[in-house]
């Protein structure tokens, strides 16, 4: 079952796991960063465990976190309202 | 089909006169080629597959062309309750045209007069093929990939598009297992055209979200 509901504030974990050997999903311009939950997509195998060919990855609960394009980026010049949207698995957020 | 050109003189020969030659294009084995045809050899070798297998792969691949994706939006511009169905239910929506999108999710993402959505897969090339086809160059360029998270007006401006500061933005990063597909707008002066009058007006960048539709 999803941990987070729409609408809920949360943090992507600010961890940096060498890379290689570690496969993710999170993009390095959204850790540390805090967003809203937008929406639950269900449930997937567990991206980090696929990448190396593990039996019966364990499946993880994946949402749309939308944030704040002036909370990701100092200098950015677009709209106020601007926004980006990233999937990102359960085991990389935290609540706020 | 492109036509390529194989000559860079106008075609009056003569005696004694000599073509300059081009490169080949295709000469360079790199490692992915040489794993890639490794893999297969084996793969045939060992009656995993078979060769016919593999060019009807590639030949159903071909066959997917962004005017699949063209007449999914033009029946949503015409028929609201097929919108609706689109955006609530893409899977079972676009099942109505035959396409099976296997176990991954799409999500439709509409655009109005307060927001512009543009989709990008900063991790690698994450792309709806079995609407629009193979992803173009660009979009799995490092550039557009890195720039238009963080500058997407400069990089929509880029393309032609300009979106007013009263719209908001949208970008999304198709980092999992979710797939977008742009639903643009309809645009204006197009009232009194047919659904299939309005499909070749809908290109693949706007269903990427890089432009709008025009007439």
């Amino acid at each position: 079952m999803p941990q987070f509901t729409v609408g809920e504030k949360v943090r992507v974990l600010s961890q940096w796991p060498p890379s290689p050997p570690i496969h993710c999903r999170t993009p390095y311009y959204v850790r540390g960063c805090s967003g809203i939950i937008e929406r639950y997509c269900g449930d997937f195998p567990n991206p980090e465990e696929l990448a190396f060919g593990r039996k019966e990855p364990k499946n993880l609960s994946l949402y749309r976190v939308r944030f704040k394009q002036r909370d990701l980026w100092d200098s950015y010049q677009g709209g106020l309202s601007d926004m980006i949207d990233i999937e990102i698995y359960e085991n990389w957020l935290e609540k706020l | 089909m492109t036509e390529t050109r194989d000559h860079e003189h106008s075609h009056q020969h003569s005696a004694g006169h000599e073509h300059p030659t081009q490169p080949d294009q295709d000469d360079s084995i790199t490692y992915f080629k040489a794993m890639e045809a490794a893999v297969r050899d084996l793969l045939i070798e060992k009656d995993l597959i078979t060769a016919e297998q593999i060019r009807e792969k590639i030949e159903q691949m071909d066959a997917r062309v962004p005017a699949n994706g063209a007449k999914i939006i033009a029946k949503s511009w015409v028929d609201e309750e097929f919108k609706r169905k689109l955006i609530a239910n893409p899977r079972k929506a676009i099942s109505e045209f035959g396409h099976d999108i296997g176990p991954l999710h799409l999500i439709v993402l509409e655009n109005t007069e307060k927001v512009h959505n543009v989709v990008v897969c900063t991790l690698c090339s994450c792309y709806p093929r079995w609407i629009l086809g193979l992803p173009p160059d660009w979009y799995k360029s490092r550039a557009y990939r890195s720039r238009v998270v963080r500058e997407p007006r400069e990089v929509l401006q880029e393309f032609g598009t300009t979106i007013s500061f009263d719209r908001e933005v949208r970008v999304h990063d198709s980092t999992a297992d979710m797939r977008y597909l742009v639903l643009p707008m309809r645009p204006k002066g197009s009232e009194g055209m047919a659904e299939d009058e309005l499909v070749p007006l809908i290109g693949r960048d706007a269903m990427i979200g890089v432009t709008e539709v025009t007439i």
